[in-house]
């Protein structure tokens, strides 16, 4: 198993690059799982934030300061849950090394953890209620036994397609019960992009 | 201290309105903020403008700003909104637990009537209580 590695600033644009191109390319995929448990606006709703996010981190000059950029377009352009959820968990990766020009390998597992913090004290949601958690979880432990980035991104991956097991227990998809079951969870979907982008933009062989 | 109250709701139209009503009940002597719908005018909440809102009732020190919300993601934006503060800020802004329009009556009748932060926060929330079914 190859390690883990760490976060520079120009890799930390690549990031938001590529998940801006992903969530692109994903968009109708996303509307769709999204209109069949939610309210068809996730795919929509991340491509204008993911592309404001690409455009407004052109100028940071720092991994944190990319991250601090990426929150407040999300939380400025995507509406209902998807934005501040989003917008929580880039801000508070970015207050993890606020200064540093570069995270390491742990700075960037923090960073990560604190924005899955963020997302569980915002939702309000716990893994296996069906949301992004669902993949940002499997993530983390990916990446906490050891593995690297594209590790994190399978287990993402694998956490999106088990939430079709799933019935919600928030937003929207927790009113149709087991109605929910069968269906894969949007937000765990785009989730499992960030880690593909992640990987993608920092897990190359270093 | 004087407490200030910022209005969200999923609609512009119905944090406006919670404003005129609530106004009305304070007999003039609190202000309310109207923090409803998103940027683009549409339905939904907005942190940025939540944010906006509480900025303006916090801008004379030892003043407070007390939220009053409606649904779903309208306590996540207002949440969001308070991070947004400075630290300082926020020990003087909280969210109510308490319906939108019966809330923001009673903490209205009792801000006006100097009630601090904490107290029109405990009004507010004695609106869950309210008799529907007489």
């Amino acid at each position: 198993m190859s390690e883990m590695s760490g976060l520079t600033t120009e890799q930390a644009k690549a990031l938001f690059e590529r998940f801006r191109e992903l969530i692109d390319s994903h968009a109708a995929e996303l509307t769709e799982l999204d209109a069949a448990i939610g309210d068809a606006d996730h795919g929509s709703g991340m491509q204008r934030g993911a592309q404001a996010a690409a455009e407004a981190i052109a100028s940071a000059d720092t991994p944190a300061a990319v991250f601090k950029a990426a929150a407040m377009s999300f939380i400025s352009k995507v509406g209902g849950a998807s934005g501040p959820l989003y917008g929580t968990a880039f801000l508070r990766a970015a207050g993890v090394q606020p200064q540093a020009a570069e995270w390491s390998a742990e700075d960037l597992r923090a960073a990560l953890h604190a924005g899955y913090d963020g997302l569980k004290q915002r939702g309000g949601a716990e893994p296996g209620d069906k949301t992004m958690l669902d993949a940002w979880q499997p993530a983390l432990d990916a990446l906490d036994s050891g593995g690297d980035l594209q590790a994190a991104a399978q287990a993402a991956a694998q956490g999106r397609n088990a939430t079709a097991d799933l019935i919600a227990r928030k937003g929207r998809a927790s009113y149709l019960g087991e109605r929910a079951r069968g269906h894969i969870d949007p937000g765990a979907a785009s989730s499992a992009l960030l880690f593909q982008a992640l990987a993608e933009s920092a897990g190359g062989p270093a | 201290m004087t407490v200030h109250l910022v209005i969200v709701s999923h609609s512009a139209q119905i944090a406006e309105g919670v404003c005129e009503l609530a106004g009305q009940m304070g007999g003039g002597g609190v202000r309310l903020i109207a923090a409803g719908g998103t940027e683009e005018g549409e339905l939904g909440t907005s942190a940025p403008r939540i944010h906006a809102a509480l900025e303006d009732a916090l801008q004379v020190p030892d003043d407070a700003a007390l939220i009053l919300l409606d649904l779903g993601s309208a306590a996540m934006n207002a949440a969001l909104a308070l991070e947004l503060l400075s630290p300082e800020q926020r020990t003087r802004a909280q969210i109510a637990q308490a319906p939108l329009v019966e809330g923001a009556v009673l903490a209205a009748v009792s801000a006006a009537g100097g009630a601090d932060l904490a107290a029109a926060a405990a009004e507010a929330a004695t609106g869950r209580d309210m008799p529907k079914v007489l």
